[in-house]
């Protein structure tokens, strides 16, 4: 009898722990999507009137300008994702590797500093810098480097700065905890074997850290996909990002039927690039994203 | 000191700081080709160290180091004729038994049927031809052991160094581990620097011994000569086991001092060392258990030589170890004398708390000044 009771508190308490992360994936994010994949397969056929089928998503694929908008965000998030990579794995391997114990924390803390920042203000603060009349232009002028101010926002190259000075720090948390990871004397054991730096580099330090590369680069690759305020603010109307085409549809046309079809389509294309880049690298989720 | 090409490896007078701590001072070695020759001494005695420097991962900062008579100081680790089995062999993970073996050879460019001939040929001497394609994690600790020897061997060093690689591993397996390392030297014919504090390793494998203390090498000799002519009091202590009694010395004659301990004992005792005590000065006394025989007291006292020590006291406990047990004695001062003994498993055994007759010969028994 008591055995039983027992039991029962220990499933109840069981229940209990399980139930805010059940509440929140079944009401947030469950919910929701049902109820938009609903509205994307609605078809507008008069006012008020509407129909099931796939128009919405065949209009994507038959505008161009959509699914353009589509690809160009998928490779630059790419090239966000590589810069990220490129600029934070050295970083990365010296926080885990070549700073002494003291340092570290105070490198780690250095990284962390700007999320404590709202992305809008960081934004913002970009601004300040690139717009014409900012910090940059004319610094450039007192110089006399230029002779008339520069506009150095509103292109791409502002959009994928910004971006990946925002994201940056996803990439070197999983790559500091892998490196962490790595025995100093493997790296000296590629050495004494007659390595020299770039085979090291690349038939022991990468293939050691892979796990850490993947899951930095697909944390790094959907905040990037999906972002929408740095690309609005720093590339301007002409960002041709797709969370803005999104945002579009919903809020400016009142489309909700295409916009729900266009997030789902957004999420199919990231999936399926994240799918790719697990394949490519051989490693699994198991392995990259939950490990850390 | 002349250069000797006979040698595969010197090391003459290497020094290494770091801030005040001389972590290696002034450390001269030869070894001659084909021997395995091993540094002995307690953790943080800068034998990791002096190993780093050797394979290149730390530069002295004043002396030589020399690999088959060529000064190796100003030559990168990976363009010296070194190779290093790591303390935790640092194996590759993300490479199968093939790919660890064969990475030395990649790097130096050797061709992929030279390759796989050469793994293959490495892995059927170290008796282990099937697990080329293994992943490291399949493996036991002592299959380990041989393929991080294995992928040093197959580059086919001037000098190989072992860096405490037994550490690890049961005591079982760590047995067996030196009976194996010591044929594979014999059978790879090159000459292995096996880094130990641990002194039977050292001692069973070793063609020659340094020990090692605070940076610098006390004494350099077969395992034999250091085991029964140990040059310092630190030698005697640390290799074996040893009884040890600090005294001061009563009088000295013919190499044998008569020596009253602090605890009032009086010994007699051969004078070892560089510098011979005078009258009065302070000695450490020392004498191995196996030296000790063991009697049972009672009965008519033996006759007792000049130059024996005796000892009354009363077995505190049996320490049994098979062939290899032993007696704590506590005699009158109160001290714990160990002494071995042979135990049969008869009723003429000896048994806690017997009162016990502790009899060696001054010859074994060596006395150091302090």
């Amino acid at each position: 009898m008591a055995g039983m009771v027992q039991k029962d508190i220990k499933r109840l308490s069981l229940y209990l722990l399980f139930a805010p992360f059940a509440l929140w994936i079944a009401l947030l994010i469950v919910l929701p999507h049902l109820g938009m994949f609903y509205i994307s397969l609605r078809e507008k056929v008069g006012p008020r009137v509407y129909e099931f089928g796939f128009e919405n998503y065949t209009n994507f694929f038959l505008e161009p300008i959509y699914w353009n908008t589509l690809l160009r965000t998928g490779s630059m998030s790419l090239l966000v994702t590589a810069l990220a990579l490129v600029l934070g794995f050295p970083i990365a391997y010296y926080i885990a590797k070549i700073a002494g114990n003291r340092t570290r924390g105070a490198l780690f803390l250095m990284c962390l500093i700007p999320l404590w920042v709202s992305d809008l203000i960081r934004a913002f603060g970009w601004i300040l810098l690139l717009r014409e009349t900012g910090v940059v232009s004319s610094s450039l002028q007192w110089a006399g480097m230029i002779d008339t101010p520069i506009e150095f926002l509103y292109n791409d190259a502002a959009v994928i700065m910004g971006l990946v000075y925002t994201v940056i720090l996803f990439m070197i948390v999983p790559l500091v905890s892998t490196l962490d990871g790595m025995d100093k004397s493997m790296i000296e054991a590629g050495y004494n074997l007659g390595g020299n730096g770039p085979t090291v580099l690349r038939r022991i330090i990468i293939p050691y850290a892979m796990p850490g590369i993947v899951a930095g680069c697909i944390v790094v690759f959907m905040l990037t996909a999906g972002s929408y305020l740095t690309p609005i603010l720093l590339g301007g109307k002409n960002s041709s990002w797709f969370t803005e085409q999104i945002y579009d549809q919903f809020i400016t046309r009142y489309n909700w039927e295409s916009g729900a079809a266009f997030g789902f389509l957004l999420l199919a294309f990231t999936s399926f690039v994240v799918w790719a880049g697990l394949k490519l690298s051989g490693q699994t989720l198991n392995s990259t994203v939950a490990n850390n | 000191m002349q250069s000797n090409s006979e040698n595969d490896l010197e090391c003459i007078g290497v020094k290494r700081h770091f801030g005040s701590v001389r972590a290696v001072d002034d450390v001269s070695l030869e070894i001659p080709k084909g021997s395995f020759f091993s540094i002995l001494g307690p953790s943080g005695c800068g034998k990791t160290t002096l190993m780093r420097m050797i394979a290149g991962f730390e530069s002295p900062d004043a002396g030589d180091i020399r690999i088959k008579g060529k000064s190796v100081i100003d030559t990168p680790p990976n363009r010296r004729n070194v190779k290093m089995v790591f303390q935790h062999l640092a194996l590759f993970p993300m490479m199968n038994v093939y790919e660890n073996i064969a990475y030395g050879l990649r790097c130096n460019g050797v061709s992929k049927s030279e390759i796989e001939t050469k793994v293959r040929d490495v892995l059927e001497r170290i008796a282990l031809p099937d697990v080329a394609n293994r992943e490291i994690t399949q493996l036991s600790g002592g299959q380990k052991q041989r393929i991080a020897i294995a992928r040093c061997m197959v580059l086919d060093p001037d000098v190989l160094l072992l860096d405490e690689p037994l550490g690890a591993l049961d005591l079982k397996l760590r047995e067996a581990m030196k009976i194996e390392l010591k044929l594979l030297q014999h059978q790879f014919d090159t000459t292995f620097v096996y880094i130990t504090h641990d002194q039977s390793e050292a001692l069973v494998m070793s063609d020659n011994v340094a020990i090692m203390n605070e940076g610098k090498f006390v004494q350099t000799g077969t395992p034999q000569e250091l085991y029964h002519d140990p040059s310092a009091a630190f030698v005697a202590g640390f290799v074996g086991d040893t009884n040890r009694w600090d005294g001061k010395v009563k009088s000295v004659a013919k190499g044998v001092a008569e020596i009253e301990t602090a605890t009032g004992l009086t010994m007699r005792s051969s004078v070892r060392g560089e510098r011979t005590p005078g009258v009065g000065d302070a000695v450490s006394v020392f004498v191995r258990p196996e030296f000790i025989t063991t009697q049972k007291a009672g009965g008519a006292a033996p006759a007792i030589g000049k130059n024996k020590n005796v000892l009354e006291g009363r077995i505190d406990s049996i320490l049994f170890n098979g062939a290899n047990s032993r007696v704590l004695v506590r005699d009158g001062s109160e001290e714990l004398v160990e002494a071995d003994v042979v135990l049969t498993g008869g009723t003429a055994d000896l048994r806690a708390q017997d009162a016990v007759r502790l009899i060696w010969s001054a010859e074994q028994t060596m006395c150091f000044a302090s």
